[in-house]
């Protein structure tokens, strides 16, 4: 029936719905807009997965602080945070890596204003192995030809290992998804910008690296000091073979002896105001600083 | 009968009894039910196109080559020296997971549903229909987490593997996942066959097991192929549980306990980091259109083969 008159009917439905959207959508965006006041704001943190334990643990803190203010943290890497702030969708980013020159070109095109940086903490890179592993100590070559394209050492022996209780002395190596910034940073400053090894196990967090090396006695794996577990043991690192290997302790860290030392850092559009101002600034102060070394990062050494 | 009258507006004596508001609320409905159906069509071209209008540019690209990218297992989408897009190490890893999930779960979901379609009594098909449907509302990632922690531990204690997320692992999850979908739609398949076929076959003496082998199984044969099929999209698509069970590493496995990564777990870990309209973006949803030209495929051969079934008859 009525075939003529349908064409009608289907534009007043289709013009009441998207009239029934918008009324239900253009209050949301409106209220949305106007979350900037100091009295109760959002800052939305996101990015290293390093980082994210001490994001954590400064966001519940910082509630006892300045009870308005609601910090919202989430990781998924440092190019997802760098990601992130390029299109201008978070308020700070947090990155394990230095923010390269092409993601600063590409968050002022997006978002006309420029990254500005603040190093909050420094981290050591840690090698991990399984504490039943006899090995203490590697060398920075030793540890690209594992990781690195083209590497010659595939299995412990080659180091002059061997491992107790296990049949097949492979190293399963244990890496990082590419966006993170651990990997950069261990792609850079071992392997030499080299790519990786293929068939890497790929972790998506610090903190699952540490523990899949704690459940395989032949696996060796990277990630931040603060995530060493009692089933893992963290090795000394030489610059070159020969030169004195140094552990990753807060000390070494500091006097930059230890080869893996790095900075982390938070970034924010431009000069932060308001509230993500304060929040920065409280980060990097006394009570900031001893939350961060509590979560086992070094702390900036006292400036005042 | 004699409500025949008003479904024949063209009748004189019919009109006054249907007030205009009643025709015309009969005619939106009617057009909203035609505009559910056809945005299903609408819906699935608009997400096509989308999804291709965003990995279109890379394929004219000079530095991209589509036979690297389908038959080479280097995957170096950050390299700072030498970027390559090989997906072959991931569509070999999907294939590998969701070939053995299928393995699995084909046989013990078909007993299943044989076993609660024909052979169980009431109350404990109702039990067993309520768990199994439960077992299909358990979210993937809760799956993962499984993976990750009690099935991996499994694994290692098992088989000595050296690491317990692999294809084994992620294969053994999959195939829990899919398992409540292909019992619940082959259950419901071999009940939609008429009761006059049973009774046919025991009339004629027939034993239990040659009714569902010989009657019930061919009778159906469409339903639970539909079943399989869904099952088979289910986990070639299947992300987050896949991405926690496998281990995540690049290269094509060389046994069931190597670790592996699927198209979509790459698509899941990656795309948050790819800047938006980068080569390393485009080439994600690359990926995207394959997985969806897959699926295609798989639903496309599902219909062939119904139809073939059907001109048989």
């Amino acid at each position: 029936m009525s075939r003529h008159t349908s064409p009608v009917a289907a534009v007043l439905l289709i013009a009441g719905l998207s009239a029934s959207l918008a009324a239900l959508l253009l209050p949301a965006g409106c209220g949305a807009g106007k979350g900037a006041e100091p009295a109760n704001a959002t800052i939305q943190v996101k990015g290293s997965d390093t980082m994210v334990n001490v994001a954590q643990a400064w966001a519940e803190e910082y509630k006892k602080v300045e009870p308005g203010v609601e910090v919202e943290v989430s990781g998924g890497g440092s190019g997802v945070g760098i990601a992130a702030l390029e299109k201008g969708t978070i308020d700070i980013a947090n990155a394990s890596r230095d923010m390269k020159t092409d993601e600063i070109e590409q968050a002022k095109r997006n978002t006309g204003k420029e990254p500005k940086e603040f190093i909050i903490g420094f981290d050591a890179l840690a090698v991990y192995v399984n504490k039943d592993n006899p090995l203490n100590e590697l060398s920075l070559d030793q540890l690209s030809q594992i990781f690195a394209e083209g590497g010659t050492i595939t299995t412990w022996s080659r180091l002059g290992v061997s491992i107790p209780g296990v049949s097949d002395d492979t190293i399963v190596r244990v890496s990082r998804q590419s966006s993170s910034g651990t990997y950069e940073f261990f792609r850079e400053h071992v392997l030499n910008r080299k790519d990786f090894k293929l068939g890497s196990r790929d972790m998506n967090g610090s903190k699952e690296v540490v523990e899949l090396v704690g459940t395989t006695k032949t696996a060796v794996g990277y990630s931040g000091m603060g995530y060493a577990t009692p089933s893992v043991k963290m090795l000394r690192l030489a610059r070159k073979a020969g030169d004195p290997a140094v552990a990753p302790t807060v000390e070494n860290t500091l006097n930059k002896s230890y080869p893996l030392a790095r900075s982390l850092q938070v970034y924010t559009l431009g000069e932060p105001e308001g509230a993500v101002k304060k929040y920065v600034e409280w980060m990097l102060s006394k009570a900031g600083q001893k939350i961060l070394q509590e979560s086992g990062y070094v702390p900036i050494p006292h400036q005042n | 009968m004699t409500a025949h009258g008003p479904q024949t507006p063209h009748t004189v004596g019919s009109r006054p009894s249907r007030s205009a508001l009643a025709v015309l609320g009969e005619r939106a409905l009617e057009n909203l039910i035609r505009l559910s159906g056809v945005s299903a069509i609408f819906f699935v071209l608009a997400i096509f196109f989308f999804v291709f209008r965003e990995a279109a540019p890379v394929l004219v690209s000079d530095s991209f080559s589509l036979k690297e990218f389908l038959f080479s297992v280097e995957w170096y989408p950050t390299s700072d020296v030498n970027v390559r897009y090989g997906i072959l190490g991931l569509i070999v890893g999907t294939a590998c997971v969701s070939g053995l999930a299928v393995l699995i779960a084909v046989p013990f979901s078909l007993g299943s549903a044989i076993f609660i379609a024909e052979f169980c009594g009431p109350r404990l098909r109702e039990g067993l229909k309520v768990v199994i449907e439960l077992l299909a509302a358990i979210p993937s990632v809760v799956w993962g987490f499984i993976g990750l922690t009690v099935m991996s531990r499994l694994i290692v204690a098992v088989t000595g593997a050296p690491v317990g997320v692999n294809v084994l692992n992620g294969g053994i999850i999959l195939a829990l996942m899919c398992v409540p979908i292909i019992t619940s739609i082959a259950e419901d398949a071999l009940k939609a066959v008429p009761d006059s076929y049973r009774e046919a076959a025991q009339a004629l003496g027939a034993t239990k097991w040659q009714i569902v082998y010989r009657v019930l199984l061919p009778a159906a044969k469409n339903g639970l192929l539909a079943a399989v099929l869904l099952g088979v999209g289910r986990a070639v698509g299947e992300t987050m549980a896949v991405l926690m069970a496998t281990g995540h590493a690049v290269h094509i496995p060389r046994s069931l306990l190597d670790s592996v990564r699927t198209l979509t777990a790459n698509i899941a870990a990656e795309l948050g980091e790819a800047s938006v309209n980068s080569e390393h973006y485009r080439v994600l949803f690359l990926t995207g259109v394959l997985l969806f030209l897959i699926t295609f495929m798989i639903n496309l051969t599902a219909d062939l083969v119904v139809r073939g079934v059907r001109r048989e008859r």
